[in-house]
């Protein structure tokens, strides 16, 4: 029993990282259309605050394998 | 192009027979997974086992060395036949039978490699460590009595079951694994693979800074034209962007850090090779997040640690939550490095062998042949795609972790102006 609310709490964690980076990947594109000069910045940018949102799902997932 | 593949797919099919041979068993994905993220005591390339130095303490019989080919390993799954001074070779890595149970010190052969031949020949291989669930008792902090279930492997040698001890941990257990009755230093793969890419990237830096000696002046060349724009990327992107006037300071840091991580994760793609799941392994990234902890804790300055314990214009009483928020994130910004990394090259190193996996899972373990034809050709087109993606997470796991160190060092070495 204990294994399926350990995927559901990891499925959870998925969903919210999958907003977090899609709204991220989303406004990264459309400031790249806007400034294309800007890309470099952007980018850069754009990766580390996709490693941010993604630290909170890795933590919920290694704790989910803990619980496990 | 057409004979690479071919030597790739024979290679491929080799590797992954030894899945195929226990027709009759189940075959778990999962654990098949976990086994080949694991570290071990072989080097595997291809079918493969090459030995490698085994030193092992245990409180009861002191220091053990030895080559792992005194196991005498046998097949793919690199299980050995001999006993050595009551350590196993279980799928390529040492455990000790647990102490007490009177098993025979020295050279004892579990079983014949003979036997092991036959029965991988008819169809059923052996698999001469097993697991199971067993009741525990044991006294908890109440100081009353529960069972717990405890997964244990064992063998059978001479009609009687012997109980393996945890897997050793350079901890002795403590953070979980279980109590063991001994410590393992031993040359394993992972060890191996990073001390290739260490004289390798070593190799390549005292090659290139001599080459920037002896050319000066003129157009870069060779290897040293590949890597100078990587370099003047994490310099001009990273470095000097977050680091401001102290990015000199603190080059030599953030380049060490990139090209090991980009080093390892990359030597742990090239398949059949090892597949060293070095920056994988939580220890090597805990390691590495240590070092970004103290670098950042032992150069923030005044303003960094006002910051942090007292920010200036908040109210008193607000201090009682914020400054124990503070302190905690100067804990949890290396936990997240560590995490990070650990958890996206092994979820890499995961996926590829569960592609693999879905041909006996499909395929009912090899028993149902036109299937198992029909999905290796999507699996293997599959795993082909995903080495690309992981060749990807590689470059931008080792950038992630340089960024963002390279941002916390930033935050600590920032000069009030205000």
């Amino acid at each position: 029993m204990t294994g399926s609310i350990v995927a559901l709490g990891m499925g959870l964690a998925v969903i919210g990282a999958g907003m977090g980076l899609g709204s991220i990947g989303s406004k990264a594109m459309e400031a790249i259309a806007r400034q294309p000069e800007a890309v470099g910045d952007i980018r850069s940018n754009m990766i580390l605050m996709g490693a941010l949102v993604e630290g909170a799902a890795l933590i919920a997932i290694v704790m989910c394998f803990l619980v496990a | 192009m057409g004979r690479i593949f071919l030597v790739f797919l024979s290679v491929f099919m080799l590797s992954f027979s030894a899945i195929a041979e226990g027709k009759s068993d189940k075959f778990d994905p999962g654990a098949t997974a976990f086994h080949h993220i694991a570290d071990a005591n072989v080097f595997s390339i291809g079918p493969w086992s090459i030995p490698l130095p085994c030193i092992l303490y245990s409180k009861d019989s002191g220091w053990s060395f030895f080559s792992s080919s005194k196991f005498g390993i046998v097949g793919h799954h690199g299980d050995g036949h001999k006993a050595v001074d009551g350590y196993v070779l279980n799928a390529g890595s040492v455990n000790r039978v647990r102490p007490g149970q009177g098993f025979p010190t020295g050279e004892v052969e579990l079983f014949s490699e003979q036997a092991y031949d036959e029965a991988a020949e008819g169809g059923h291989a052996m698999h001469p460590f097993k697991h199971k669930e067993i009741e525990v008792k044991e006294l908890n902090d109440d100081g009353v009595e529960e069972t717990k279930m405890e997964e244990i492997t064992y063998f059978n040698y001479n009609g009687k079951d012997y109980t393996l001890d945890a897997k050793s941990t350079a901890d002795g257990g403590l953070f979980g694994g279980g109590i063991t009755s001994y410590y393992d230093f031993s040359l394993t793969k992972n060890v191996v693979a990073m001390l290739i890419t260490v004289f390798l990237l070593m190799w390549m830096f005292i090659s290139i800074a001599k080459a920037y000696k002896t050319r000066e002046g003129k157009a870069p060349k060779g290897l040293q034209n590949f890597i100078e724009p990587i370099f003047v990327f994490i310099q001009d992107e990273v470095a000097k962007p977050f680091l401001g006037h102290h990015w000199e300071r603190f080059l030599p840091f953030l380049m060490s850090l990139f090209f090991f991580i980009l080093g390892l994760n990359l030597f742990g793609q090239i398949p059949f090779f090892g597949n060293a799941n070095v920056t994988g392994n939580i220890s090597v990234t805990l390691v590495l997040a240590l070092f970004t902890f103290f670098v950042v804790n032992l150069n923030g300055n005044r303003n960094y640690w006002g910051h942090l314990i007292a920010m200036p214009g908040v109210p008193k009483w607000v201090l009682i939550i914020l400054t124990p928020v503070e302190l905690v994130g100067v804990i949890i910004k290396p936990i997240t490095l560590m995490l990070r990394l650990f958890a996206n090259i092994t979820a890499g190193h995961m996926v590829m062998v569960i592609f693999v996996g879905l041909i006996f899972v499909f395929g009912q373990s090899g028993a149902n042949a036109p299937v198992s034809y029909g999905t290796a050709i999507g699996s293997i087109l599959l795993t082909m795609f995903m080495m690309a993606i992981e060749l990807l997470v590689a470059f931008i796991q080792a950038f992630v972790f340089t960024i963002l160190t390279a941002s916390y060092i930033g935050a600590a070495t920032e000069e009030a102006h205000h």
